[in-house]
């Protein structure tokens, strides 16, 4: 027991003294969360916009006015020249042209049937979906404004509500994406660096040389790097409540447990690739490729997993950071508790369990 | 060279230690720390034989040395010995533990220092004494008596990391962090590479102090002048004991006249004795030649003076010298 403490002691003692590695502990996170929270965004918001109206009368004004006043569009320009559509598109900065014909109001009360015309610039195409999607929304409703005065026989309208995350934002979205990368990230690549590191000093050589236990040196080495991550849970949390103002819906307690449960997840793989690879070069790589790559593409946080191909979505299934992924959004978000996530708990606790027997078992009592 | 010279060179020098009377401390051998048995290691795929059928005994108390150059296969029997390595053949036991089943209770009673500085260079000199002192559950108090000698030359630096410390304060700090637990057996790869010859005298003087707590010591060095200090020594190249014995009766068994001889151009000297038909070796040592002849001296003195004087050497001088480990290990390696 003694033999323990003495050993976490000098695992502090190598985390606090590397000015790099309490950078990377500390200011990864909170580097994301801010980066995540007020840089990169999938919301779209003031896209630049020009007008062609030619028929600048009483509907197309007040329809130009609409657009101008919703938060998804700025209006850069209005164009006096069809030429200058396509110029002001060349420019890139233009999300979409809006271009009224001539005698619009005219053929809406007269025919019944007016056009407007929308160009969108579809290189992202998510990004022209959504405008055109929020223009559409724009002149419809103008549409029902002018059809107040007349009985339409049947009429289906939807009551929409959005669940969670009624304001549709984004963070909503990332927070449990950037824990679980950041957990990821830390526990797996600092935990397979530190075991390495003492294959590389030489000092593991010294250590066999005495009589330790494997065991003795996993729970060691995790120890100090389970209660950095529970630290970073606490910051990257306070973060997210107090400047990107999400709140924690569900049971803290809870999230702090299944927290615990993912960072111990993380030890063992780091632990398992640190006892596989022989450099610490091979080590951060194997971490970084290995395990940050298939967390940021494969746990469903960039991208759906239900829009991936059948083997993909198989191979979603063992990436770790997929469960925490769901776990954490069914508690911070949804509010819900155990019972619905038990599931993932479980399935959490089976890889962790894996891997730290692995590790044991394949723990080099020897040099070679 | 002809292999085969070697081998009888081995045959020759396992059959001189098993004459008991020749070795040193006679009455120490009768137990042994250490067995070494027709160890073979063997790396990687292209079979690169590092230690080729090796067998030596250390007995208890004994400071024994394995001498030769870089690469000779050194700290390869070290770490099979360490139970680090598996060995491919042969066997080895320590204080009667095989290396092979008994490796726990081997890395629980011996002292092992890497020939690299294997500590943690981000905690202090007082920090490492203490973890690895609690790794093998004693204390640094305990055993104190024991490094005092050596701690008392570091304790002033003791808040100081180790990475910050000297070639030579290192040194001491590894062997404390070796003998914290009073181990039974010391093996010391290399410990005196990379520090300067004055640390190096000491750490000798310190070995020699543990050798009288009764401690066994395995020593390995690429320096020849230090071998002196063991009580006996193995000479070993490729892998290859060339002789085991002590360093005196090593120096006896030289079967030539040994002369030193300068002149003011060393290196036409070199040239010119190599030349000269009664020469038997002839090897640079330092700023001096280190001659021997098939002659006695008598016999071929005035003719080596001619011979000397019409290639126009100048301040020839010439002497009797003692032979050295050196000596002897260079005149092994050419039989």
């Amino acid at each position: 027991m003694k033999q323990l403490f003495v050993f976490i002691k000098k695992e502090f003692a190598h985390v606090l003294r590397d000015r790099k590695t309490l950078l990377i502990l500390f200011g990864l996170p909170i580097v994301q969360i801010l980066i995540f929270g007020f840089a990169l965004t999938n919301e779209v918001k003031n896209s630049k916009i020009v007008i062609f109206d030619q028929a600048k009368d009483v509907s197309s004004l007040k329809l130009i006015s609409k657009i101008e006043t919703s938060r998804y569009f700025e209006i850069d320009k209005m164009l006096q020249h069809n030429q200058e559509v396509e110029e002001a598109f060349k420019t890139g900065k233009i999300k979409m042209a809006v271009i009224f014909p001539e005698n619009f109001n005219h053929d809406l009360l007269h025919t019944n049937k007016a056009t407007i015309q929308i160009i969108s610039d579809a290189t992202d195409p998510n990004t022209a979906t959504m405008l055109n999607n929020y223009v559409t929304a724009i002149i419809g409703d103008y549409q029902a404004q002018l059809n107040k005065n007349f009985e339409v026989p049947y009429r289906i309208v939807p009551e929409v509500k959005m669940l969670y995350n009624p304001q549709l934002k984004g963070v909503h979205n990332f927070v449990p994406g950037v824990m679980a990368m950041v957990l990821m990230l830390v526990c797996v690549m600092m935990t397979a660096i530190s075991i390495v590191r003492e294959k590389e000093t030489g000092t593991m050589e010294v250590l066999l040389v005495s009589p330790f236990k494997p065991l003795l040196v996993i729970v060691a080495k995790t120890i100090p790097y389970l209660i950095l991550s529970l630290m970073n849970i606490v910051i990257i949390l306070i973060l997210s409540v107090f400047v990107l103002e999400l709140p924690v819906n569900g049971n803290l307690f809870l999230l702090f447990a299944e927290s615990t449960l993912f960072i111990i997840t993380s030890l063992s793989l780091g632990m398992f690739i640190s006892i596989q690879t022989e450099t610490q070069q091979t080590a951060m790589l194997i971490s970084l490729v290995g395990m940050f790559l298939p967390t940021l593409l494969l746990s469903g946080f960039m991208f759906p997993i239900e829009n991936m191909p059948k083997p993909l979505q198989i191979v979603s299934n063992i990436v770790p950071a997929k469960w925490f992924y769901i776990i954490i959004k069914s508690i911070m978000i949804k509010g819900l508790g155990f019972a619905a996530i038990w599931k993932q708990t479980f399935i959490l606790a089976g890889i962790t369990t894996f891997f730290i027997l692995i590790s044991i078992k394949k723990f080099k009592i020897r040099l070679a | 060279m002809p292999m085969l010279d070697i081998n009888d060179n081995i045959k020759w020098t396992s059959e001189k230690e098993m004459n008991p009377s020749l070795m040193v401390n006679a009455a120490l051998s009768a137990e042994i720390s250490i067995q070494v048995k027709n160890l073979v290691k063997v790396y990687g795929k292209d079979k690169t034989i590092a230690v080729d059928d090796v067998s030596f005994n250390v007995g208890k108390g004994e400071l024994f040395g394995l001498i030769g150059p870089d690469g000779a296969g050194k700290t390869s029997i070290f770490r099979m010995l360490t139970t680090l390595l598996l060995p491919e053949g042969g066997s080895a036991t320590v204080n009667g533990n095989d290396v092979v089943k008994d490796y726990k209770k081997i890395r629980k009673s011996v002292g092992y220092m890497p020939g690299k500085f294997s500590l943690y260079q981000d905690l202090s000199i007082e920090e490492n004494l203490n973890f690895f002192a609690t790794i093998f559950g004693t204390t640094l108090e305990e055993n104190y008596d024991l490094i005092r000698d050596i701690y008392i030359q570091i304790e002033p630096f003791k808040k100081r990391r180790a990475g910050k410390l000297s070639g030579g304060m290192k040194q001491k700090l590894a062997l404390c962090c070796a003998l914290i637990h009073k181990p039974t057996v010391l093996f010391l790869d290399e410990p005196t590479t990379g520090v300067d010859p004055v640390s190096r005298r000491e750490f000798w003087e310190m070995l020699k102090r543990l050798k009288a707590q009764n401690i066994t010591i395995l020593v390995s060095t690429p320096y020849m002048d230090e071998a002196n200090m063991c009580d006996r020594i193995a000479l070993i190249q490729k892998g290859k004991i060339l002789s085991i014995d002590t360093p005196a009766e090593i120096i006896n068994a030289y079967p030539d006249i040994l002369y030193k001889i300068k002149a003011d151009n060393i290196y036409h000297l070199y040239l010119h004795l190599n030349e000269f038909q009664y020469t038997k070796s002839c090897f640079a040592f330092g700023e001096m030649l280190h001659v021997s002849f098939t002659k006695n001296m008598e016999e071929v003195q005035s003719e080596l003076l001619n011979y000397l004087n019409q290639r126009g050497h100048q301040n020839v001088s010439m002497d009797l010298v003692i032979p050295t480990i050196e000596d002897c290990f260079i005149k092994l390696l050419s039989n």
